[in-house]
């Protein structure tokens, strides 16, 4: 903390420039507060004005220094970030097809340009030819390369990324200095930062409260005077700089650009503070099914056996069948062979086809897929009509519990595969069924039940039908769910929340969720998604990991928890200055007001000056705070206000005395204050 | 029975009638503002105004309406003030000067009732009846109208309506403040309160002195002097003076009468808001204060003096010291106004107390609908500080709490202490109101600082001491109570356009609950706070220094 503070109090000095200052009231009077101090000790020199001016001084110096440690985080960001910045050299496509070498910064919106391997991609835009893996490492930290190609959901590529094989022609879709990059280092920087809503609203009532200590401070002077006793000027700054909300108003900038920068380090890029704030504010979260709830995929959860059949004979059965299979599904069945019947090693090695094994491939028309052995043992697997079918060609002997058990996984929103076998001597039998399900991912359920408690609503979208999206839906544990979902059903459901008051949450990546996402309060781009997604979103996720947008709803609320225990704070302070100030202002007038001294500080000057460095030094200890955020765990929010008001408001009562008194201690020992 | 056992049993009595009529009154007073049909003497009335009783207005054309209305009436009671002398009735008044007309107007349209004039002299029985009885009626219906049309606001979802201003005028005096002043009226007749219109007595005193002793319609004004949070004695010695409250029976109905609607609004509040537990607690909030206060003030007016009986100084022998200190704890907790002992000679505790129930914004539980929306301006301060800490925008009953929402509230906090700290201030400052001063020291301070308190803040009572009929204080004070009165309700209207258009946000374990002990408190907090950061210097001059001296 002390050498970031060191290497940042230059800039902490250049920001006290009165057009920096400005935008921040309350800092602003203590600026103004400063000036006149400084005058006044001039022209009356004492050890006391001095020392008030110049912890006068270093409380501006220590907002500056809050705002720009956050600062310097964004700034070594954004310099990693400028470095992948080079200039490039395009291949810019001419109508007539030739290639001509421009400079990367040239290339504007509807440009063609050719990329190959090796080769590193002059600007954001849209594949419009050719598929390519690509480097994306530089945005997102993420070595290994993904493939884009033309059409569909991964056409979109970034400027500054490489391409590692391949040829693709890219279509540019952004102005030069207005790529995604650019942005990118805009943001983190803070360049482009502007107050968010809630920010104003506070700084307005900070400026409200600093308007209402300004007149009762101003008022002191003529009822001093009445009361037969000015008070210096220098006193009163001193009070006024007290009273006013400094704490908070010095930390306020920080405490949003550290803000950003938390989602930043989770490889969330927010596009304004304002979707940050409304992160903190989402009552319903809508969350695909496919990828964010359940691994996507269906996976064999059960093998269940028919008649006479042990389960054994069943898995034996389902791994020769699946063997082949390269398909999750089919891989998953075979490791549930090895894990529960220790049926062959687990993996889909092609021993059998080494005895002269033929498999069959799974086709749209047959529905089926299997194995035909050497010694004439056929194996089939696959959807219920369809395994019927084939053994009805040699006898149609199904026993009843099969169709029981089709019908019953069907209910619980699974995928039955029927498994017989047909032996050498041509009898067919029907195994058993094979369970698969859409598996939840692990912990999703207790996720859930934090966001519950944190009074979000979680709303699973799936394009599956009502009945496996119930089954999936209870399973995972979230409060709704959408079943046979298309992108307009997903647009209505937005509205109807927010028509409800309610603020949504979302995530998405292709080109029919960019609708959906600009509609929802906060819409957060996979940055693996199209542009169109991308530009519709107002934050992306750089790892594509939509479970993120839990992460970011739990930054959003620890912003502005902070923003209000430090608020919080700041005002609770006032209580003890003013046991310090007031009497020592007032005690040779009024010597009984000695008994509001209850901190017993050595002397006027001393009570006063220490209440000032008190207030400059509480905005350096409050720094680290207010850039880590105050601890944040989820709870519902009576338990929230209990704990923050305990910690942030009484501790803001008390702190002060005990911080006062022990610099009371210090000070009272400096010549010149006796 | 000792003072201490009566003093309890009056407190334990006045509750007992307060927490009875909290609940029927509170929701008599919903129902009357959300009815549907009219009485036929209102059909009248929207007949002979020619307003459309079942159209409705937004914030601008409320506004309008009331600062219209309030305009009209100021003008009509100055004439009428200043036309007193050459109207029948006279009875040997002598009239008003120009400022203290004005004063005098600007106090009771604004539901102040500040006198600097001595009201049997100063005033003709028909401008009492005509003039002060209806501005007492009419005043406090303004500020009951404002408070409905926000409690609406909160209420509706994405509209741009707020209420109809001449309607909830009319049936605020019609069905409310008529019916129970008349049932006051009659109460107080029976107590002893006087209603006559018989020429002055001249009479010869024990002492031998001459002696005049005025009738007049006392009791139908006494009865609205309370309920309406008015506070404007028939008699210079308001309720301290026989003929307005003759014996305890009478004095406890007359707390009663102040406290009680101020009270049953917040009743009125949860039943217009759609949750009741909202209701109870600002209804706690506001009764945790005022109970403070009427604590505070007793303790410190039995153990103030050396006498046995405590601090008799100014107090009436018929009401003691509790029903005394009760009476003016209530008084300034509901912008009233009205005496029954004089405050300037309170002990400096006991008086900063009384001050200090004005400077807290009158809302303990403050005025008739002034103190109920000044309530719903500290809880949403409360909101927005605390409601971050749960890592919400904050909001309030549904209603988000955005930049213009805040704008609104901070300038409606902002204002009363500006008028105070500015004008007392310059009092102090400058040489000729210095002069009028009777007291000196931090005794005199407290006595400038309570006149501008209770003028910005529309309570009406005085610290007695302050000689304030001159044009200083006429013109100054007129300003407080003028500025005191409507900027706060223009700012409350535009915060209650912005909160109907908004739809509602739906209440879930994320929402900071608004009605539990711990909000009471903090709203408590909140509000004392606030208060006492920005009076602190100025009560350390005054009272403070004078108890610690």
């Amino acid at each position: 903390m002390t050498t970031s503070l060191r290497g940042v109090l230059p800039q902490a000095f250049l920001k006290l420039d009165p057009r920096h200052v400005v935008r921040a009231p309350v800092i602003f009077v203590v600026w103004v507060g400063s000036a006149l101090t400084t005058a006044l000790a001039v022209i009356h020199p004492s050890v006391f004005a001095w020392a008030v001016a110049i912890w006068l001084w270093a409380t501006v110096v220590f907002a500056n220094a809050a705002e720009a440690v956050a600062e310097g985080r964004g700034k070594a960001q954004a310099a990693s970030l400028r470095a992948t910045k080079r200039d490039t050299t395009a291949r810019r496509l001419g109508p007539d097809g030739r290639e001509e070498l421009v400079p990367g910064s040239e290339l504007t919106v509807g440009d063609t340009v050719v990329v190959a391997a090796g080769e590193v991609i002059p600007g954001d835009g849209e594949i419009v030819d050719g598929v390519a893996t690509v480097d994306e490492s530089a945005i997102t930290g993420e070595s290994a390369p993904v493939v884009r190609e033309s059409g569909g959901d991964r056409s979109a590529v970034t400027g500054g990324t490489t391409v590692l094989s391949d040829r693709i022609v890219v279509r540019i879709t952004t102005r030069p200095g207005e790529s995604f990059i650019d942005r990118m280092i805009a943001l983190v920087e803070g360049a482009e930062r502007q107050k968010t809503p809630n920010e104003i609203a506070l700084t307005i009532l900070l400026t409200t409260l600093t308007i209402v200590f300004l007149v009762t401070v101003m008022a002191i002077q003529p009822f001093a005077a009445y009361s037969g006793q000015t008070q210096p000027v220098v006193v009163l700054v001193a009070l006024l700089v007290c009273l006013i909300p400094t704490t908070i108003g010095a930390l306020l900038s920080a405490i949003g650009i550290a803000g950003m920068d938390r989602l930043v380090q989770r490889n969330v890029l927010a596009m304004s503070g304002r979707a940050v704030e409304a992160a903190g504010d989402v009552s319903t979260l809508l969350l695909d099914k496919t990828g964010t709830i359940t691994f996507g995929n269906r996976q064999a959860t059960e093998l269940v056996p028919v008649g006479s059949v042990t389960g054994r004979e069943l898995a034996q059965a389902a791994h020769l069948s699946s063997l082949a299979d390269a398909t999750p599904e089919g891989k998953s069945i075979v490791a549930l062979a090895h894990e529960r019947y220790a049926v062959g090693d687990g993996t889909s090695a092609d021993a059998p086809a080494a005895a002269g094994a033929e498999f069959v491939e799974f086709s749209a028309t047959t529905r089926m897929s299997g194995v035909d052995l050497a010694d004439g043992t056929r194996v089939r697997k696959g959807a219920a009509s369809a395994v019927r079918a084939w053994v009805c060609e040699a006898g149609c002997d199904v026993p009843t519990q099969v169709g029981e058990l089709v019908e019953a996984i069907s209910q619980r929103g699974g995928t039955p595969l029927v498994v017989a076998r047909q032996d050498v001597g041509g009898d067919v039998q029907v195994l058993g069924v094979v369970h698969l399900k859409d598996v939840v991912k692990p912990g999703m359920r207790e996720r859930f039940d934090v966001m519950r408690a944190m009074g979000i609503r979680t709303v699973m979208i799936t394009g599956d039908n009502k009945l496996t999206a119930a089954s999936i839906a209870a399973e995972a544990g979230v409060d709704d769910f959408l079943a046979e979902a298309t992108p307009e059903d997903k647009m209505r459901l937005i509205k109807a929340e927010q028509e409800g008051g309610r603020l949504v949450a979302m995530t998405g990546d292709g080109t029919n969720d960019a609708p959906a996402l600009a509609q929802a309060d906060v819409g957060v781009a996979m940055n693996s998604g199209t542009s169109a997604a991308k530009e519709a979103g107002n934050m992306v996720d750089l790892d594509s990991d939509p479970t993120k947008l839990i992460e970011v709803v739990e930054i959003g609320k620890q912003l502005l928890i902070t923003r209000g225990a430090l608020t919080t704070f700041s005002i609770a302070n006032d209580i003890a200055k003013y046991f310090a100030i007031i009497p020592a202002m007032f005690v040779v007038l009024f010597p009984g007001l000695d008994a509001l001294n209850i901190m017993r500080l050595a002397s006027p000057q001393s009570a006063m000056l220490s209440a000032v460095i008190f207030n400059a030094l509480v905005i350096v200890a409050l720094i680290p705070l207010a850039l880590k955020g105050v601890r944040y765990t989820p709870a519902g929010a009576a338990a929230l206000l209990r704990r923050n008001l305990l910690v942030y408001g009484l501790g803001g009562v008390v702190a002060p005395f005990i911080g006062i008194k022990l610099i009371d201690l210090l000070v009272s020992h400096l010549p010149g204050l006796a | 029975m000792s003072d201490t056992v009566a003093g309890l049993l009056t407190i334990a009595l006045l509750v007992a009638l307060l927490a009875a009529a909290w609940h029927p009154l509170g929701a008599w007073i919903a129902r009357v503002f959300s009815d549907g049909r009219h009485w036929r003497v209102e059909r009248l009335v929207y007949r002979a105004v020619r307003v459309d009783p079942d159209s409705e207005q937004g914030w601008r054309a409320y506004a309008t309406s009331v600062v219209a209305f309030s305009v009209v009436g100021l003008v009509l009671l100055f004439a009428l003030i200043v036309a007193q002398t050459h109207l029948p009735l006279r009875q040997g008044s002598a009239g008003m000067g120009l400022t203290t007309a004005v004063n005098t107007a600007i106090s009771f349209v604004t539901n102040t009732n500040w006198q600097s004039y001595a009201g049997e002299v100063g005033m003709t029985p028909i401008v009492q009846t005509v003039g002060l009885t209806v501005q007492n009626f009419v005043s406090a219906a303004v500020g009951l109208a404002v408070a409905v049309a926000l409690m609406r606001a909160i209420a509706r979802r994405g509209e741009g309506v707020i209420g109809n201003f001449w309607v909830d005028l009319v049936r605020g005096v019609v069905r409310i403040l008529l019916p129970v002043a008349f049932v006051g009226a009659v109460l107080l007749l029976a107590g002893g309160v006087i209603q006559n219109l018989s020429a002055p007595t001249t009479v010869t005193g024990v002492s031998g002195v001459e002696q005049v002793i005025r009738g007049g319609l006392v009791a139908s004004q006494e009865a609205i002097k309370e309920l309406g949070t008015n506070g404007g004695g028939y008699f210079n010695a308001n309720s301290a003076h026989p003929f307005e409250n003759p014996n305890p029976a009478t004095n406890l109905l007359e707390i009663f009468l102040l406290l009680v609607i101020p009270f049953a609004l917040t009743r009125t509040f949860g039943l217009m808001v759609g949750d009741r537990r909202q209701g109870w607690a600002l209804a706690g909030f506001a009764g945790l204060l005022w109970g403070t206060g009427v604590a505070l003030v007793t303790w410190a007016e039995v153990h103030a003096a050396s006498a046995a009986t405590g601090s008799m100084e100014g107090k009436e022998q018929r009401f003691g010291v509790w029903a005394s200190a009760l009476f003016a704890a209530s008084t300034t907790g509901t912008s009233t106004g009205a005496v029954n002992s004089m405050h300037e000679s309170y002990s400096p505790l006991g008086g900063g107390v009384l001050l200090g129930n004005m400077v807290l914004g009158e809302i303990s539980p403050g005025g008739v609908g002034s103190g109920l929306y000044g309530i719903v301006i500290v809880a949403l301060l409360a909101v927005f500080v605390a409601g971050l800490m749960v890592g919400r925008t904050p909001e309030y009953l549904g209603k988000t709490i955005g930049r213009r929402e805040m704008t609104c509230a901070a300038t409606y906090i902002l204002v009363m202490p500006v008028l105070v700290l500015a004008f007392t201030g310059l009092s102090l400052a400058l040489d000729g109101p210095r002069s009028t001063m009777l007291a000196s020291g931090p005794h005199g301070l407290t006595e400038v600082m309570y006149a501008y308190a209770s003028a910005s803040n529309n309570n009406g009572s005085a610290f007695a001491g302050l000689t304030a009929d001159n044009p200083w204080y006429n013109l100054t004070l007129g300003a407080c109570m003028l500025i005191g009165r409507f900027l706060p309700m223009l700012l409350v209207l535009r915060l209650a356009g912005l909160l109907v258009e908004q739809q509602s946000r739906p209440a879930t374990t994320g929402t900071m609950p608004t009605h539990t002990p711990l909000f009471v408190g903090l709203l408590t907090g909140i509000a004392v706070v606030v208060a006492g950061l920005t009076f602190f210097p100025a009560l350390a001059l005054g009272p403070i220094a004078e108890a610690l001296s």
